[in-house]
């Protein structure tokens, strides 16, 4: 048992912290980007890209770096630290993580390499309106045609859906859900995508007949999407831990140099108790996180991992948020500023693949099944394992 | 970074929960699970089993009875023991005194009282708080007055948990009243609970109970050999003490036991004939619990493997405020399962109310204590706010 990451790791986590910090030395720069489409800035992409970022997890022989999940979850927290706008968790862990579990050998040397180089960026298209955070799709359809698939029906909101090069789509075919690759100017695919509350974008993303290639070898996919979804609920904590521990450093900057009433404001006790309960948040939640990404790395239960991660990040993330604004005042509402940002970023993170009241209620469904939880023992480690 | 426990350490969790499961009778346990009085002699009884085996004081250096752990040893040794249901090492003598004569005490001291505070042979009792010195502690009033050879104490202590049990008290005096700053003034001071002058009186809690004492002094005259470390450095030891006080306040594996039986309970409740765990707002309200007590199990592990050096860890306040909020919300629940039932608190024989009910609600208020004591949780947000956050 270790909380502490090695020294390549430490070093992993200077070089993106230094990367990104370059890149959003400010709000105003990630403001900016934000403000034009495709909603993220393709330079940085590039230097992730240089710096092996955007293939982090994929095995070497693909292009990639082979790493594991805590590498995924430094670069994560560390996104979210200045809430770059760049979608390396729903490109490349997401995205990314469903191609490399679930294609053939020849679709992974096309798409990985080409991922990890910043010159594709995959997305997931997954979820459709009137459902939400399921496994499966209900709302596109494949028929084959052919040696071929084809699919119809509607996506939304499907993360930089207009941008993408290449869409990974659920769809519904015999025996459940299937996952299919879209090229991004397949005919008879109509996008329309749009701005984001958190400066991130999204598309409606239309198939009407659209061609489409089987990933893999096809059947149903429902265990691997779950596998990934909850991968990617994982990153995303890494990521809300990220944004949260910045929330939190700019609200106590903030409060120690804001004046009123000819004194600091943190000479209010009122103001600094909130802010000791905000930090109190912020620990328990990087420690449920920390350890989500230590049970996906020892091979553990990762869909329970998940979901107590999401549960504890999004508790704290809902918490810190509405906290480090009201603490603020009204420059914690303003766009000029960057702490509201950092809530609105917060509040996406929560919805786009499953929040507390979610997770919440996937483990009530088991809270009987078991006396006690050992966050150290079976189910989350695998029993025989090496220390 | 890395999940598993070391195979050194699985084999050292395995030997602590042997021991603790088998050596410590199996009816004070029971005690302990069904929150009921544990009584003086199974205290002693229970230290002497862990003392025998060396399990009383591991955290105590080595010469007086210690094991020389690492932090993370000692956290599992803890957990391991309120898994077990275990009445722990009773906290004044082996949390506190103890390891302040190990470090401050001179050697005759440390000859005289370590091996008796580690097998409880000497039962010790708190003499810091006072009627109007609580979270504000240094404002004690208690006074020592050198008279020759001895130290002539005037004053009132109070919350004495257990000080009816006690056979010596430790006792934070004002030695100095002209001191510059109000705890600088302070000494330690060590005296028999029968010696001439020392009155106790019982304080009703509303549970019922009678746990804490005020303790009152009126020309108690204390040998001057019995100060701890230096004439004016009380303060000091007082906050050793405390820092120490705040380490496994956390109470993680007692909680754990706490969910458990709420689950087995809400098992045997039923509403319209379904078992009231199967209720899915009963269900969510014990997973939200149980997901803090993950998280907050494992901030307890990130904070021991970062102490080695020996200092608390300055998250070790989100340790206690949490730590007392999960506890409470514990206590809470149960009371809500037992329902009706939780009334029916001081039922005699012929009550068919089971005694987990019956224990559910005094248990209940009296737990309101641990976000007070061991440093009040609004002392461990100013903590936070200064020493963290730099507020």
């Amino acid at each position: 048992m270790d909380f502490t990451f090695d020294s390549e790791q430490s070093d992993l986590r200077e070089a993106v912290r230094g990367l990104l910090e370059r890149a959003y030395s400010d709000s105003e720069t990630r403001r900016k980007v934000a403000a034009n489409d495709p909603g993220f800035d393709e330079k940085t992409w590039s230097r992730l890209a240089e710096m092996g970022l955007l293939g982090l997890p994929f095995a070497e022989e693909h292009g990639g770096m082979g790493a594991g999940p805590i590498e995924v979850a430094i670069v994560a927290e560390e996104i979210g630290r200045v809430i770059a706008p760049e979608p390396f968790i729903e490109a490349v862990v997401l995205a990314g993580g469903l191609i490399a579990a679930v294609a053939s050998d020849e679709q992974k040397g096309e798409l990985l390499g080409a991922i990890a180089e910043g010159a594709c960026v995959p997305t997931f298209a997954h979820a459709e309106i009137g459902t939400r955070w399921t496994p499966s799709a209900s709302a596109v359809t494949a028929t084959q045609a052919g040696d071929g698939w084809t699919l119809t029906g509607v996506k939304e909101p499907v993360p930089h859906g207009a941008r993408a090069d290449v869409l990974v789509v659920s769809a519904v075919v015999d025996g459940g859900t299937g996952l299919f690759l879209v090229q991004g100017d397949a005919a008879g695919l109509t996008r329309t995508g749009y701005r984001t509350h958190d400066g991130t974008r999204a598309a409606n993303v239309r198939f009407d007949g659209t061609p489409a290639a089987l990933l893999g070898t096809g059947g149903d996919q429902t265990a691997a999407i779950e596998q990934a979804l909850a991968e990617a609920r994982i990153a995303y904590s890494h990521e809300a831990i990220g944004a949260m521990d910045t929330a939190l450093r700019i609200t106590a900057e903030y409060l120690k140099t804001r004046k009123q009433f000819g004194v600091t404001l943190n000479r209010f006790q009122a103001l600094t108790f909130r802010a000791a309960d905000m930090y109190v948040s912020l620990e328990l939640a990087r420690s449920t996180a920390l350890w989500a990404s230590m049970v996906q790395d020892a091979g553990g239960d990762v869909a329970s991992a998940a979901d107590r991660a999401r549960l504890q990040t999004s508790r704290a993330g809902r918490h810190i948020g509405k906290e480090a604004i009201q603490l603020h005042g009204g420059i914690g509402v303003t766009a000029e500023y960057s702490v509201g940002h950092y809530t609105s970023r917060l509040t996406a993170i929560d919805h786009l693949l499953g929040d507390g009241d979610f997770a919440a209620a996937r483990l009530a469904r088991t809270v009987a099944e078991r006396e006690t939880v050992d966050p150290l023992g079976a189910p989350y480690a695998p029993s025989g394992g090496v220390g | 970074m890395r999940l598993q426990l070391s195979p050194e350490l699985e084999a050292f969790r395995e030997e602590m929960r042997t021991f603790f499961t088998t050596q410590v009778p199996q009816e004070i346990r029971d005690k302990v699970a069904g929150h009921g009085h544990v009584s003086k002699e199974e205290y002693v009884e229970t230290q002497r089993v862990l003392n025998a085996a060396g399990l009383a004081v591991p955290h105590w250096p080595v010469e007086w009875g210690g094991r020389d752990w690492t932090p993370l040893q000692r956290h599992i040794w803890r957990e391991e023991m309120q898994l077990a249901n275990v009445p722990e090492p009773l906290a004044f003598n082996a949390s506190m005194i103890g390891p302040v004569i190990a470090a401050f005490g001179n050697q005759e001291q440390k000859e005289r009282f370590l091996a008796k505070t580690a097998n409880l042979d000497i039962w010790w009792c708190q003499g810091f708080s006072e009627p109007d010195a609580g979270s504000d502690l240094a404002s004690l009033r208690t006074t020592a007055v050198r008279d020759g050879d001895d130290w002539i104490v005037n004053g009132q202590k109070t919350w004495t948990t257990l000080g009816q049990h006690a056979d010596w008290i430790f006792c934070l005096c004002r030695t100095d009243p002209t001191a510059e700053k109000k705890q600088r003034g302070i000494s330690l001071l060590v005296f028999p609970m029968d010696t001439p002058g020392v009155t106790l009186r019982p304080i009703e809690l509303i549970d019922g109970g009678f746990e804490v004492n005020e303790v009152f002094f009126e020309d108690v005259r204390v040998p001057a050999e019995n100060l701890i470390g230096e004439e004016n450095q009380g303060w000091t030891m007082a906050k050793f003490l405390l820092g120490n006080e705040r380490v496994g306040i956390a109470r993680i594996g007692s909680t754990k036991r706490m969910l458990a039986q709420a689950k087995e309970h809400a098992r045997e409740i039923t509403v319209d004939g379904r078992p009231l765990l199967d209720d899915p707002f009963m269900a969510a309200r014990i997973a939200e619990l149980e997901n803090e007590l993950v998280a907050l199990e494992l901030t307890a592990l990130r904070v021991v493997a970062n102490s080695a050096d020996g200092k608390p860890h300055p998250a070790s306040s989100v340790l206690k405020l949490k730590g007392s909020e999960l506890q409470q919300a514990a206590t809470e629940l149960l009371v809500d399962i037992a329902g009706p039932l939780s009334v029916a608190s001081f039922a005699l024989e012929g009550s068919d109310v089971p005694d987990w009910a019956r224990v559910a609600t005094p248990h209940y208020l009296n737990y309101r204590k641990v976000s007070i004591y061991g440093g009040s949780n609004e002392v461990q947000r100013t903590i936070i706010a200064g020493t963290i956050l730099g507020l």
